[in-house]
């Protein structure tokens, strides 16, 4: 066996040896979220718990292991629970006594606790669950149209209702079978059998023989892939998944990111030791280039030509680093991969530095992700002990190493020159491109710098190829992305979707929709360099190219997702006061510009906007566009354009009718008593500060508007909802 | 370099920058140094700035441009219960500046302040990446999720009892 591969084996059956108790291990798993969300949401106690429980019971069959965040913000903290050779359960918002049920019904005694479970989608115990998926590219209805023709079918054939339940979805863009328009997938579980067909005549005879025969139907089997088998097998929480496509997020949630063995008992690594056997760094960028990804930091530069541009340089010193700043005030897709599944961003980083000649790489982490920066620091630790980084790496001959560098709070520092700067130890303000990074970064050196999500799917495009990866996407937008869908939806969480899937499959087929009854108003992404895409362009597909058309930007993957009570005005103007927060004052048109604009905002807000302010803060905008330094001022007046753009009227309304329609801008509220529902107590007159109440006891009061000031005491006191907001 | 019966500084702090300088680019450890002085000492105060400066052979300019630059060193100690509220995007979009207002309300201080008895201070936080729980604040290093402005007296009765 070649030497490489040879002294991966070797080290591989080392750790696997040592390696606790596996999914396949004939232990019963109780795996307990473990990531800064699931904290916050109590997994330490439910955790605490279950050791207590545990220890209590003396069985010494049953373990408990902790993963990563599997996305689901809104259901957390959640519990896995597997039985060997069993279909696994999750557990959704389990509480202390939660804890108690779950483990003496179901973990001591086998019966699982069906009330409780994640998306509480089983009411009963299917026998089966199906789920069709239309291969590489969504195609929704005909998933739909599929849904229907097998629910008739089973039902002709006599199986009973309540049986077996339908998915819908494209959560398996990944069979190593060649994409076709037409064929549709199909799991069954638990056999976890999948099938591929694209008549009726083939949908029957999978039935007849899986279904009424039992039997598996060999000649509409599909190949597998490994790491979707894998998948499929670990994951109990058929629902979410549904429509997604896991690449990035392979592992979060699913293995324990503190362990080497678990990661590379899934695969990891495997790509390096390929890398390091081939021995030819062309290789590796070439895959690179071939696959078409593209950075996910926010530009979308291809990362197989970043790294051509590094090794044009005859400088034999280079670096690599990793972009961990996650700037974006309302994301969250790269702390849930530091804490999820760490070792993958190593191992995508050695085989990068393999591919440009580095021996020194960096991950610049930001210091609010406490949890992520121990969660990197151990994997790298666990790295060095096993060889994986240090010198001679796998008996290559390859020396590399990583440091951990930590932010400090500044968003600009996630700009690469700044970051770079940062790394070094200096005050993080940008400096004008060219040269870039790639020709003169850390300490003059090439410099090659990529963001997390980036460094994350190297390895899988090494390991499973650039075609396999290619298929998934668009033409111009490859492979999936993460997204963090936040704000007013009902499942927020991180989800990942093949590029150039609209963002109403997105908000509404993942994420349940707008809750409360409200309407979708707007789509925010990009964060504070993005745009707002109004309720009417939904169907726009999120690639790179379409949410520039639609007038913002792709970004680093955040979505909030705003309703009718959210205000446009007032949104622009909190991404405008971010930004010019954080401006690192370095150039003009961002220090002032953004200062000048958030003035005008400010005045708008207040009920003191003029019509031409419209127009100066449109001439401004453009103006810090085209003349800052940075990408951080370049871009800082998108959301006030986008919004001037596509919501112009609300605008118009806070400066003529000096009215704010979703009552956010606190100034221009009104607020005024209801002479029909007032009874009089005078709470509301002894709490206004400004004493504006007047009113008799037990007769309706008024508020005199002149001197009112605003400050919604009286609208949070009264009892009886008297006082209204217009 | 300042003798060690002057020294101010942690000694673990001292360890630690003796260890930077045998690498290379000792002077890039400089925010990693300021991390675990504030870590240990809440604040980072002029007299430890200036004998890091020294200890790592960097102008003092330099150590107190740095400081000032990044928005999470603090030069001023703060309350025994730091009261971080998230103003990130999402927690925006989901009634932050209501908790914030409950908070100034009730313990009658601004942002960026601390309470006359040294308990409480105010500070803001851009996005902890728990946006699916918005709004959030953190006491001290416990994360409060889904907060509303009701909860807040509660919370700061919790932090006291701990
Ligand atoms: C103000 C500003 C903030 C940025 N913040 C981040 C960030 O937090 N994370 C990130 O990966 N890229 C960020 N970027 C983009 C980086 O400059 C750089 O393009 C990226 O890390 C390259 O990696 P990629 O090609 O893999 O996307 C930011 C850019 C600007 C202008
Ligand atoms: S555009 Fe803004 S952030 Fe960028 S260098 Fe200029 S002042 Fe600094
Ligand atoms: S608190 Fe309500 S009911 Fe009482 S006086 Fe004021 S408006 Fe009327
Ligand atoms: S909003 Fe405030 S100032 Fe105005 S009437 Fe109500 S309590 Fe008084
Ligand atoms: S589930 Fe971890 S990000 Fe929310
Ligand atoms: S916006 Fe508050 S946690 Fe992300």
């Amino acid at each position: 066996m070649p030497k490489v591969l040879e002294k991966f084996q070797q080290i591989k059956q080392e750790i696997l040896k040592e390696h606790l108790p596996h999914y396949d291990s004939g232990k019963i798993i109780i795996q307990v979220g473990s990531a800064t969300c699931e904290n916050a949401a109590g997994a330490d106690q439910v955790r605490a718990e279950f050791r207590k429980l545990l220890a209590a019971s003396g069985r010494d069959d049953i373990v408990i292991k902790q993963t990563g965040c599997t996305g689901r913000c809104s259901r957390e903290p959640i519990v896995g629970v597997y039985f060997p050779g069993q279909f696994p359960f999750k557990y959704e918002q389990v509480t202390l006594p939660k804890v108690q049920e779950i483990f003496q019904q179901h973990v001591l005694a086998g019966k699982p606790v069906l009330p409780l479970i994640l998306d509480k989608k089983t009411s009963n115990l299917y026998s089966r669950v199906v789920t069709l998926c239309s291969m590489a590219a969504p195609r929704y209805a005909e998933q739909d149209h599929w849904a229907d023709i097998l629910e008739q079918r089973l039902k002709a054939k006599g199986i009973p209702e309540g049986t077996v339940r339908i998915f819908t979805g494209c959560s398996l863009g990944l069979y190593s079978q060649e994409q076709s328009s037409t064929n549709m997938g199909m799991i069954v579980f638990p056999q976890k059998t999948v099938y591929t067909f694209s008549t009726e005549a083939e949908l029957d005879a999978i039935i007849q023989s899986h279904f009424i025969e039992d039997k598996i139907l060999k000649a509409n089997l599909a190949a597998m892939d490994p790491l979707i088998k894998r998948f499929i097998s670990l994951y109990g929480d058929v629902a979410f998944f549904n429509k997604q496509t896991r690449l990035t997020l392979r592992n979060s949630g699913i293995i324990d990111p503190e362990d080497l063995g678990d990661y590379i008992a899934n695969d990891g690594f495997e790509a390096l030791a390929q890398t390091l056997e081939h021995n030819d760094p062309s290789r590796v960028i070439d895959a690179i280039n071939r696959s078409g990804l593209r950075g996910r930091g926010g530009g979308g530069y291809p990362t197989g030509r970043k790294w051509q541009d590094a090794i044009a340089s005859t400088d034999p010193i280079r670096y690599v680093i990793c972009n961990a700043d996650e700037g974006d005030p309302g994301a969250y897709m790269d702390r849930s991969t530091l804490e999820g599944d760490p070792f993958s961003i190593i191992d995508g980083m050695i085989i990068g530095a393999f591919a440009v000649g580095a021996r020194q790489g960096f991950l610049y982490i930001r210091a609010e992700y406490p949890l992520a920066i121990r969660r990197v620091e151990t994997a790298i630790a666990k790295c060095r002990a096993a060889g994986l980084l240090g010198k001679n790496i796998l008996d290559s001959g390859f020396d590399f190493d990583l440091d951990v560098r930590l932010g400090a709070g500044a968003f600009v520092c996630g700009e690469e020159t700044a970051l770079m700067l940062s790394i070094e130890g200096k005050r993080g303000q940008p400096r004008l491109r060219p040269p870039y990074p790639t020709q003169s970064g850390l300490w003059g050196h090439p410099t090659v710098i990529n963001n997390v999500e980036t460094w994350s799917n190297v390895s899988v495009i090494i390991r499973h190829g650039a075609e396999w990866f290619s298929r998934l996407g668009t033409e111009k937008s490859k492979g999936t992305k993460v997204f963090a869908l936040a704000g007013k939806v009902r499942n927020s969480g991180l989800v990942e979707v093949p590029m150039g899937t609209t963002l109403k499959e997105i908000i509404f087929d993942i994420g349940g929709g707008v809750p409360e009854g409200r309407t979708l108003k707007a789509v925010q992404t990009g964060g504070p360099s993005g745009g707002c895409i109004p309720a009417g362009l939904i169907d726009t597909p999120a690639d790179y190219d379409s949410l520039a058309q639609a007038g913002s930007i792709m970004g680093s993957g955040g979505m909030i997702v705003l309703d009718d009570q959210d205000c446009m005005v007032a949104t622009a103007k909190f991404f405008l006061e971010f930004t010019q927060d954080e401006s690192c004052g370095k150039c003009v048109p961002c220090r002032e510009g953004t200062l000048r604009m958030l003035e005008i905002l400010e005045r708008i807000t207040q009920g003191h906007g003029q019509m031409e302010d419209l127009d100066k803060l449109e001439r401004l905008g453009r103006l810090i566009q085209k003349t800052s330094l940075c990408g951080l001022g370049q871009t800082a007046p998108n959301p006030v354009l986008s919004a001037l753009k596509n919501f112009r009227e609300e605008f118009i309304i806070h400066i003529q009718e000096k009215r704010c329609p979703s009552h956010k801008c606190a100034q221009l509220i009104r607020y005024e008593i209801d002479a029909n529902k007032c009874t009089g107590c005078t709470l509301c007159a002894r709490r206004c500060p400004v004493s504006c109440i007047s009113g008799t006891p037990r007769q309706p009061h008024v508020i005199d508007q002149e001197r009112c000031i605003k400050c919604g005491e009286c609208f949070m006191v009264c009892k009886f909802e008297a006082v209204h907001k217009k | 370099m300042t003798n060690s019966t002057q020294t101010k500084l942690y000694p673990e702090i001292i360890e630690f920058i003796e260890e930077c300088l045998t690498r290379e680019h000792p002077e890039s450890y400089l925010i990693s140094i300021l991390h675990k002085l504030q870590e240990r000492h809440g604040y980072l105060t002029r007299e430890h700035m200036y004998e890091v400066a020294q200890r790592l052979q960097v102008p003092a300019s330099v150590v107190s441009g740095v400081s000032t630059f990044y928005h999470f060193f603090r030069l001023k100690p703060r309350g025994r219960y730091a009261i971080s509220i998230c103003l990130g995007t999402a927690c925006f979009v989901k009634g932050a500046d209501k908790i914030l207002e409950a908070f100034r309300k009730k313990l009658g201080i601004n942002m960026g302040e601390t309470t006359k008895d040294g308990l409480f201070s105010l500070e803001n936080t851009r996005c902890l990446g728990v946006c699916g729980l918005a709004p959030v604040v953190t006491i001290n290093d416990k994360i409060y999720s889904r907060v509303t402005p009701q909860q807040v007296p509660d919370l700061l009765s919790r932090a006291l009892a701990d």
